[in-house]
């Protein structure tokens, strides 16, 4: 299960970190992404989507900068940046 | 927190049916974001092209038309001089644009037809099944050229930001590439460029994006990407051919 | 409005603007040059669109965008250049949009001569381009009759959303005649043609809610989907061959011992050998389709009277719309044919032999 959280002008520390979400309806598990992450945070998940690909996703969001590279990379539009 | 990064207004919800680590996908989504961040979605069309992108009409988020393989850009003149307040993009593939279509786009660009032309090179014909393309390097092997490009008996591949920029009417005409994030970060601002001199109706602008075909290269996506940075990028030199809003002429 | 002597060509051009056309896209071919040439003067004094495209395909292609606008467009050439616009007429079709496109015949097949001739009837017709597709195909045999013809083809495809073609030859786009023309369409009639297609065509979005994505297109790769579509398709024609079809008839008389059908130019050479034969005393009526599609099968049926002992059709080719009238006897006559070939023009003293024969 992945979600999005959109939450302006939260003073929490616990929600207000980075975070890149894959939407695996959209993801090939091409593994671009994963490459350009200079965290070096993001994996191909061992679940598959409809389309029998293994999505990529997220595994240290806490290291995530938002610098968009996997963004800019992905040729899926699968990723949303949140900072 | 707020979302910095997302799919754009001008893209559908539609996933692409592109090839894992195909960049298509990129390119769509550059030319949507510069739709967006130039406020043209309700003023702006597309025309679709024969080869894997054909189902384009599908993907981007405004009236579209597909047209023969090849005459995008003439399809294209007809929207734009029916309709000059509407904003035009064509996007093409190398079968599309440099074989079938040379006529086509060699005289919409002599003509300075006010669009914007997006055309991706990845030297091989990809919804076909990986014929030679007129964009295929010497010695590459394809299904129609089993054993190797021969140049001497079919010539060298076609540049067509050095062919279109000896015309003297076209506006802007820029090489980029889609190979590394970095890259299509440069990609981006010439994307975003063309599609401001398209909304000021300046002229025409064309962008060649230096693209892979993992499939019918034979590479996994990365692989794919490098080899084209390899091959592709000492034939097709990134750079501005033209820009006469920055007076490069 | 008075009469004006004027070359076919250029009427039908006069009328075209008159009748709202305001883009033109075509390439120079002889015998219609100057259809172009007289776009090229008279398109900017209207503030219309005239481009010289690069080639025949690429004027088809633009026609095709600026239709799927939603705007009155046109294009024209001779038969080679009509053949290089098969492609671009069938995607039109296909994606159901309205356009007009005026073929002034020439000689053939392949380059073939300058010269008038009606060889390219069974391309209009029956097919031309690929797939399961008609064209509205209008034939004129006067200067007035092209002229009257433009308004009523975008008439019709606005109306069918379908391309429609004019089936002139180099004889009518060449010769003068006196031709009076409709009054050109006025502003207020102007912007109601511009609104009438807004609810498909390519066109802005409004601000706010409700936005559009119209998509002009042919391709549909599911066959249940495709089936359905061309089954949509054929319901339209159905619907055209129910409404539009168009003809005259010529001393026709149950007295007729031989019923004429031809088309074009050649109906009037065949018009001048039966006024002759009649004088004769021998009774010959033609029928002249004045569309070949939707084609006047039925009339042709009724209108053989019980003295008519053969149907004679009388064509500039080796015989294509004679192929039609045989469907349309039905074997209940013979049906004989002579044309000329080549850009060859018959003459009424050659008509008038031929008819001599059959009594």
């Amino acid at each position: 299960m992945v979600y999005h959280r959109k939450e302006k002008n939260k003073k929490s520390e616990v929600f207000d970190m980075p975070r890149m979400t894959v939407d695996p309806n959209y993801c090939k598990g091409c593994g671009l992404c994963i490459i350009a992450c200079p965290r070096k945070i993001i994996r191909l998940s061992e679940n598959i989507n409809a389309k029998g690909y293994n999505y990529a996703e997220c595994i240290e969001q806490e290291k995530c900068t938002a610098c968009k590279m996997c963004y800019i990379t992905c040729p899926d539009v699968a990723i949303t940046i949140e900072k | 927190m707020e979302i910095i990064a997302k799919r754009p207004e001008a893209l559908t919800k539609e996933p692409f049916h592109y090839c894992p680590g195909c960049m298509h996908g990129v390119a769509h989504r550059l030319i949507a974001e510069a739709i967006d961040e130039n406020g043209l979605i309700n003023q702006i069309a597309g025309v679709a092209p024969v080869g894997c992108a054909v189902f384009a009409y599908k993907y981007f988020n405004c009236d579209m038309a597909e047209a023969a393989h090849g005459r995008a850009p003439a399809v294209a003149t007809g929207i734009k001089r029916a309709r000059p307040d509407m904003h035009i993009f064509t996007y093409q593939g190398d079968g599309d644009l440099a074989a079938i279509g040379t006529a086509e786009i060699v005289h919409s660009a002599n003509r300075g037809e006010k669009i914007s032309v997006f055309f991706v090179n990845n030297a091989i014909y990809g919804m076909t099944g990986g014929q030679m393309a007129p964009t295929t390097l010497p010695n590459m092997k394809t299904t129609t050229s089993p054993y190797g490009r021969n140049v001497d008996d079919i010539g060298y591949p076609i540049r067509m930001c050095e062919l279109l920029a000896t015309l003297v009417a076209p506006y802007y005409i820029e090489r980029v590439s889609l190979l590394s994030p970095a890259d299509i970060i440069r990609a981006k601002k010439a994307v975003n460029k063309a599609i401001r001199y398209n909304k000021e109706n300046r002229g025409f602008t064309f962008i060649e994006f230096i693209s892979t075909c993992p499939t019918n290269w034979g590479y996994e996506p990365e692989q794919a990407r490098q080899w084209a940075k390899e091959n592709m990028l000492p034939f097709f030199k990134l750079g501005v051919y033209r820009d006469k809003g920055e007076g490069v002429e | 409005m008075s009469k004006i002597l004027m070359k076919g060509n250029e009427a039908i051009a006069e009328a075209a603007i008159r009748s709202g056309c305001r883009l033109y896209f075509a390439y120079p071919i002889t015998p219609q040059s100057e259809l172009i040439e007289y776009m090229a003067k008279m398109m900017p004094k209207v503030k219309g669109t005239f481009i010289q495209a690069e080639s025949e395909v690429a004027a088809i292609n633009m026609v095709y965008g600026a239709a799927g606008s939603g705007k009155r467009v046109m294009t024209s050439s001779s038969s080679p250049g009509i053949s290089l616009k098969m492609e671009g007429l069938s995607y039109i079709a296909g994606a159901e949009l309205p356009c007009v496109v005026v073929n002034v015949q020439r000689g053939g097949p392949g380059l073939g001569d300058i010269q008038p001739a009606q060889g390219d009837y069974f391309q209009a017709t029956k097919g031309g381009g690929h797939g399961d597709y008609r064209l509205i195909v209008l034939a004129p045999s006067s200067v007035q009759e092209f002229a009257d013809m433009a308004s009523e083809a975008f008439d019709l495809a606005d109306k069918y959303r379908n391309p429609v073609m004019i089936l002139a030859d180099g004889m009518l786009g060449q010769m003068m005649e006196p031709v009076e023309f409709k009054p050109a369409k006025t502003d207020a009639e102007l912007q109601e043609l511009a609104n009438q297609h807004l609810s498909w065509c390519i066109c802005p979005n409004e601000d706010g809610a409700k936005k559009h994505h119209h998509e002009i297109n042919s391709l549909e790769l599911d066959p249940q989907v495709l089936e359905q579509h061309v089954l949509g398709l054929l319901k339209k024609y159905a619907e055209i061959q129910k409404n539009e079809i168009r003809y005259e008839t010529y001393n026709i008389s149950d007295e007729n011992e031989v019923l004429c059908v031809a088309w074009g130019t050649a109906s009037r050479v065949v018009k001048s050998a039966i006024n002759e034969v009649q004088k004769q005393g021998k009774s010959v009526g033609l029928i002249r389709p004045i569309r070949v599609w939707p084609y006047p099968y039925e009339a042709i049926k009724q209108v053989i009277g019980k003295n008519v002992k053969k149907v004679y059709v009388f064509e500039l080719n080796s015989g294509q719309m004679v192929e039609d009238v045989k469907i349309a006897v039905e074997g209940k006559v013979p049906v004989d044919f002579w044309g000329k070939v080549g850009g060859v023009v018959f003459t009424p003293a050659e008509i008038k032999e031929k008819l001599e024969e059959c009594f």
